[in-house]
């Protein structure tokens, strides 16, 4: 979708020709890998070996460490494909719950690693044993997998013993203008977000990883993502929404640790006492958003780009040439109103209109078959990361709800928060240091 | 239960019981069962990313110590495999430089292969290792087998009876035109067909004559049996064949009950059953599919996991002795599947299947996944000798 989409300025001259998927390789191998996750993986010894595989595109294939200081899947360069589970926990017994999350640690370690979920998951279990593991991820490399897991802030009522150890940024968003939410594809105790390079993949871990919660947790909502829209990495293009876009061109980069630790990661000193095992996590809000996309195929080129602020083929802000200039709110256009509309997106979403809010966003384009009245039901699951979601992602969505010129052609009709945990490290399983 | 696996095809098969010590820390273990001729105590194993060294390639029969080391750079792990390639015994996640132990207990001697799987993937380093026979006899659980088969067959035979006996009641009465009261007989005359119907299924040609639904009889094929006159009692109402479709029927069950009885079942044929009849609900009762006139799905719903739990009675000395754990889950997944269908019922049976929301359509369908997730593990179970 990138560099070869037909009509693209010839804004890239050497990437021209060249398949997304070697672009993509660029930069995802393992040096990159190890710096973004952290230190301590338990594969971290394995790392180098499993990106010499044989695999035409290094990288692409290779495994990313499951464990580290963050969870890997955040600021991990955003990988191809989506598939996003939330779920809702059914028992009441805290202990089964618990060893639910650490039978998930070592399903989606293994996975991570491109293992089966189990030992001999595929064939071992003989004639008449019952496969641990589904199969269709067999033979497949790892893809570049992550599994991320996220409580939600209905985890936290008088089932689990867990009030006391909610933040007070983890709470249900507010309503904001022009929602139209389905309670349906809200909410939910836990999510699970995987993102590999290879759709089967992905679904295979969230598949394999919903069979053992069977009995422990139920599928609330379930969300598949076809194309990345983010880049979380210098080393990424920027991808195209599905307006034909380039949306989130400064995004936050794994490259800039300093600026993460500012609006990433959540810091020690904003969860003391009995929140502090979100320390080193993050918030990670969604939101799907359905895209009126034909009738945004109806509209001229010179409206799409005043709705967006960017230039459609080069994706440069409207007043400059290339996509990376400096975005200039004041600079006046041709008819001296600014060159960036005043209910333009980038301009809304502008960290300098938010007095320096930013969040990292690594959402997905989704087109779930057909809205059954002749339309696609096409659009953006938006993922954003963030280190307080009332502070960063509320008054961002505020100012895009009052007056973004896109809200014309979108809807939100789905919302979640989540809390992240910070990364675990060898022995540990997911969510120990929430239930100690 | 749909074709009969052979009985003594399991009674062979190596599935033995293993014990994988995960952690367990302190292995200061007096090297149990390995101590015999052949030079007991622990086996090691040294497992690098290219080798996978045994020290020694046979033992007798009974507990078996393998001490694994990761002397390689990849994470590694150590399978012990039966015949065809059945997962006797494993380690996992050795990291590089660990030593972890593994207990298995290899009552059956024959041919087994050592395995060591750096990176995890692949079929691994793999090795011939012998089980030769020791002194000890192992434990048979033949009668208890043989006891769960014999009850389980009583229990179908009873079904069977009532099945003719209920039936033979409904067919009377729409004969003789009564419709309400055949309308109240139906859900109850089919439940111990319900009950049963995995082994009623397994008589193909009559089972599509009895149950068969209007849309998925083959072509060429009349639609008879229950579902005809559900539709005719409850639809159309009663039509001039209406009384030789009922002949027909009862002509049917009749004879497929003089079959069912005869039926000759092995106890795997007993779990695959017991998980066969909630693929049965899943499919077509959860689903509102079943009962598309009357709407009393949920009254097969509840004889579809009354059959399911049956034959899980049947086998509970064998899960008792070989696998508690899992038993004590199935138990507690059948009580919480009965708690959410208690909440429909109404007199003697339940409130029609379009009564339900669509929430509690899902409560039913995820007590009913957790379930059979878990009975599901029954027939590996059973299967191991």
């Amino acid at each position: 979708m990138t560099s070869e989409v037909p009509g693209t300025a010839p804004a890239e001259p050497t990437s021209r020709g060249v398949s997304r998927r070697r672009l993509l390789g660029v930069g995802t191998g393992a040096a990159l890998a190890g710096v973004v996750a952290g230190v301590g993986g338990t594969y971290a010894a394995q790392r180098a070996e499993g990106a010499a595989s044989p695999s035409p595109v290094p990288g692409l294939d290779a495994p990313v460490p499951f464990r580290g200081t963050h969870q890997a899947g955040v600021v991990t360069p955003a990988q191809d494909r989506l598939h996003f589970v939330a779920l809702d926990v059914t028992t009441k017994d805290r202990g089964q719950l618990v060893e639910l999350l650490k039978a998930w640690t070592r399903a989606a370690e293994r996975m991570t690693a491109g293992a089966e979920a189990a030992p001999g998951g595929v064939d071992g279990a003989g004639p008449y044993g019952v496969p641990q593991d589904t199969g269709e991820a067999y033979g497949l490399p790892a893809s570049g997998l992550t599994i991320t897991i996220g409580f939600g802030p209905s985890l936290f009522d008088d089932r689990f013993g867990l009030a006391d150890r909610r933040p007070a940024a983890l709470a249900d968003l507010p309503a904001f203008r022009g929602d139209d939410l389905d309670p349906a594809r809200c909410g939910g105790d836990i999510c699970l977000q995987a993102c590999a390079n290879d759709p089967q993949v992905a679904v295979h871990a969230i598949r394999n990883l919903v069979r053992l919660g069977f009995g422990t947790v139920s599928v609330r909502w379930s969300q598949l993502g076809f194309g990345r829209t983010s880049s979380t990495s210098t080393s990424q293009q920027t991808p195209r929404n599905m307006f034909g876009f380039k949306d989130g061109t400064n995004n936050l980069k794994a490259e800039d640790p300093g600026e993460l630790e500012q609006h990433v990661w959540v810091q020690p000193e904003d969860v003391t006492g009995t929140t502090g095992w979100l320390a080193g996590g993050s918030y990670l809000v969604a939101r799907r958003i359905r895209m009126h996309i034909e009738v945004w195929d109806r509209t001229n080129l010179q409206e799409q780009e005043e709705v967006f602020g960017r230039t459609k083929g080069e994706g440069a802000p409207l007043g400059q040439t290339k996509e990376f200039d400096t975005v200039d709110l004041a600079k006046p256009g041709a008819d001296g109103q600014p060159a960036i509309p005043v209910d333009a997106h980038i301009r809304l979403a502008s960290s300098k209109n938010l007095h320096g809010v930013k969040i990292l966003r690594r959402g997905y384009n989704f087109t779930d078959g057909t809205d059954g009245v002749g339309h696609l039901d096409a659009g953006l699951f938006f993922i954003a990361f963030c280190r307080d979601a009332q502070q960063q992602f509320v008054p961002m969505q505020r100012a895009l709800a009052a007056k973004d010129a896109l809200n014309e052609y979108i809807e939100h009709n789905g919302s979640a928060v989540f809390a992240c945990p910070p990364g675990v490290a060898a022995g540990e399983h997911w969510g120990q240091a929430l239930f100690a | 239960m749909r074709t009969a696996a052979p009985v003594h095809a399991l009674v062979g098969a190596a599935a033995l019981i293993a014990l994988t010590a995960c952690g367990g820390g302190g292995d200061a273990g007096k090297g149990a069962g390995g101590t015999d001729g052949s030079g007991g105590g622990a086996i090691t194993v040294k497992a690098s990313d290219t080798a996978c060294q045994v020290s020694r390639t046979s033992a007798a029969a009974g507990t078996v110590e393998f001490t694994v080391t990761n002397t390689g750079s990849q994470v590694n792990e150590f399978y012990l495999y039966g015949q065809g390639d059945q997962i006797v015994g494993e380690v996992e996640n050795i990291t590089p430089g660990l030593t972890r132990t593994l207990h298995v207990e290899l009552t059956e001697p024959g041919t087994y292969e050592t395995a060591c799987k750096p990176g995890m993937k692949g079929d691994g380093i793999r090795a011939s290792f012998r089980v030769t026979r020791s002194g000890a006899a192992s434990q048979g659980s033949d009668e208890s087998m043989a006891a769960a088969v014999t009850s389980y067959q009583k229990y179908v035979s009873s079904q069977a009876d009532e099945l003719l006996e209920e039936t033979t009641r409904f067919v009377a009465l729409v004969k003789a035109g009564k419709v309400e009261e055949a309308k109240q007989l139906y859900p109850v005359a089919r439940g111990p067909w319900e009950r049963i119907e995995p082994v009623a299924e397994s008589f193909g040609d009559l089972d599509p004559k009895i149950d068969g639904r209007e849309d998925v009889i083959d072509e060429g094929m009349a639609f008879t049996g229950y579902h005809r006159l559900e539709k005719d009692l409850w639809k159309t109402g009663l039509q001039p064949d209406s009384g030789k479709v009922a002949d027909q029927l009862l002509a049917d069950v009749t004879e497929i009950v003089a079959r069912a009885k005869k039926v000759q079942l092995n106890p795997l044929q007993l779990a695959n059953g017991s998980k066969a009849l909630l693929d049965e609900v899943a499919t077509g009762k959860v689903t509102g599919e079943e009962e598309r006139y009357s709407h009393t799905d949920l009254y097969d719903f509840d004889e579809n996991v009354a059959g399911s739990k049956a034959a899980i009675d049947a086998l509970r000395p064998v899960l008792q002795a070989r696998k508690p754990a899992l038993l004590a889950q199935v138990d507690a997944r059948f009580a919480a599947l009965g708690k959410e269908l208690d909440a429909h019922r109404c007199g003697d049976g339940f409130v029609p299947y379009t009564d339900l929301t669509p929430a509690q359509v899902k409560e039913l369908s995820v007590a009913l996944d957790a379930l059979s997730e878990s009975v599901a593990q029954v027939p590996g179970v059973v299967a191991a000798t």
